[in-house]
């Protein structure tokens, strides 16, 4: 089966049913077809981070993730982490708070890695995190402030 | 990227049987395909997915060794206890690759066979011997700072980037197959190809070959192993260098070394040269190095990366004073 292909993604709780050429992304599907442009597109050859999704629960990169690929799974975007009353995550309070961000890029893909990395157990100390978010690039060079709120998160979590 | 049919198999002998037919190749975690593709390097007219073929995908402790299911994702094996105390050497190239994201997608099968980094390969329109037979290789007077200085030929000196096929090396792995022609295994010594005059050819695998499990003998070296990575970045980086050792030791005597080496050959490296230059000895400083300058005996720079030619010998060095912790000469 070749050209577009139906799919079902199941997006935040919410199933789309797409069609899609064999050849679109997951990044490319979230941003262009489903209108969801909270993840971004950086370098689109899985070397900076910023497209980093959960898929199943993991922490993936959508620019290498064939949609086709994630047809029946349970994609989850940055769109979908706040309550529905809006309340930020927690993951998004501290990356305010300890001000981990300067133009916002690669800020999505920054929180979604930090929350599977608190979740994986990765984050209990300044070297894990430092290591375990190093699939994460940011230009403006907020690490010292990003490492600061994801550990914050990790502490308030094993309270 | 170039249109493709897109298959999912359901069993690996679907996936053997689909990809003995020309231009078809298999996807799993899709992290090189996927790059590959959008690059416009690689161009297969049908890709048969095989990532929710069940069953593959376990660690199993044998009588005699442990065995991995080639879809078994990176991240999980990377944390797998069985494998962190039994061959640390084997946990430890497969934290120390990619990033998590990556490591989350990526299967211990689809890994091996991972492709180089070589930019003028990855541009996909530059003289690559491996794209077009016999275009030449702009490497041997180009950018070649990564390239390797092992294995290489006048053809191609492209590095073998991965870090899991190189600490397998260190020990007498085989790899079996599912395929169409009937299931075999094969020794991982023997899957990868040196460049030689057709670098085009990277593993002796055959169409409709699939990587089923990957097993390692037991050895007594084993738990007493280590990877040493050296790149230009602490983490999320290829190796410039990198020693995958397990020693066998009887108080500061190396009983049985097993060395191999990555980020400087054209395929996984296994040294029993520096093997041989180390069994029977005191471990110190001085005996790591003269294993690690046997590693390098053979060692040709192309330009830019003499220095690997230096800094090989010394990361094996480290490496086995690591993981043997000798004393100083």
């Amino acid at each position: 089966m070749s050209g577009e292909q139906p799919l079902d993604l199941n997006v935040n709780g919410v199933v789309h049913r797409v069609e899609v050429d064999v050849r679109m992304t997951l990044l490319d599907t979230l941003r262009e077809r489903l209108q969801l442009t909270g993840t971004k597109v950086g370098c689109n050859q899985g070397t900076c981070g910023a497209c980093t999704v959960h898929v199943d629960g993991r922490r993936v990169l959508s620019c290498l993730t064939l949609a086709v690929m994630a047809d029946g799974r349970a994609v989850s975007t940055i769109e979908g982490i706040a309550g529905p009353d809006g309340r930020l995550h927690p993951m998004q309070r501290a990356f305010v708070e300890h001000d981990a961000l300067q133009c916002g890029y690669c800020t999505p893909g920054q929180i979604m890695a930090a929350i599977a990395c608190v979740e994986e157990g990765h984050a209990g100390s300044d070297d894990d995190v430092r290591e375990y978010m190093s699939g994460n690039l940011c230009r403006c060079a907020a690490y010292p402030n990003i490492v600061a709120a994801v550990r914050a998160v990790a502490v308030e979590a094993t309270r | 990227m170039t249109p493709f049919a897109y298959h999912r198999a359901e069993t690996l002998a679907e996936a053997a049987t689909a990809a003995a037919e020309p231009g078809t190749s298999l996807i799993a975690g899709g992290t090189t395909m996927v790059d590959l593709m959008r690059g416009g390097v690689f161009a297969p007219a049908r890709v048969v997915d095989i990532s929710r073929v069940p069953g593959h995908d376990a660690v199993a402790a044998l009588n005699d060794g442990i065995s991995f299911g080639a879809l078994a994702r990176m991240a999980d094996v990377a944390e797998h206890p069985a494998v962190r105390r039994d061959f640390p050497v084997l946990a430890q190239s497969l934290q120390q690759a990619a990033s998590q994201q990556l490591r989350n997608m990526a299967t211990l099968g689809g890994n091996l066979l991972q492709r180089t980094r070589c930019g003028y390969f990855r541009d996909g329109r530059s003289p690559c011997n491996k794209l077009s037979p016999g275009s030449g290789c702009a490497a041997l007077d180009g950018a070649n700072r990564e390239h390797a200085v092992l294995g290489g030929s006048d053809a191609c000196i492209a590095t073998y980037p991965g870090d899991w096929a190189v600490a397998l090396a260190a020990f007498d792995t085989e790899v079996d197959l599912v395929s169409a022609g009937g299931n075999r295994s094969v020794r991982l010594a023997d899957l990868h190809r040196e460049p030689g005059d057709t670098p085009e050819r990277e593993t002796n695998l055959l169409p409709g070959d699939v990587i089923a499990a990957i097993r390692v003998p037991a050895s007594a070296a084993s738990s007493r192993s280590t990877y040493l990575k050296l790149r230009d970045r602490q983490s999320y980086a290829f190796a410039i260098a990198s020693a995958a050792v397990a020693l066998e030791m009887q108080g500061d005597m190396v009983v049985t070394a097993r060395i191999a080496i990555g980020g400087i050959a054209t395929r996984p490296w296994r040294s029993t040269d520096a093997e041989a230059a180390l069994q029977g000895r005191r471990l110190t400083e001085a005996s790591a190095l003269e294993a690690g300058r046997a590693a390098f005996a053979a060692a040709e720079a192309r330009g830019a990366n003499r220095f690997k030619i230096e800094l090989g010998p010394r990361v094996v060095a480290r490496a086995l004073l690591n993981a043997g912790g000798g004393t100083a000469s």
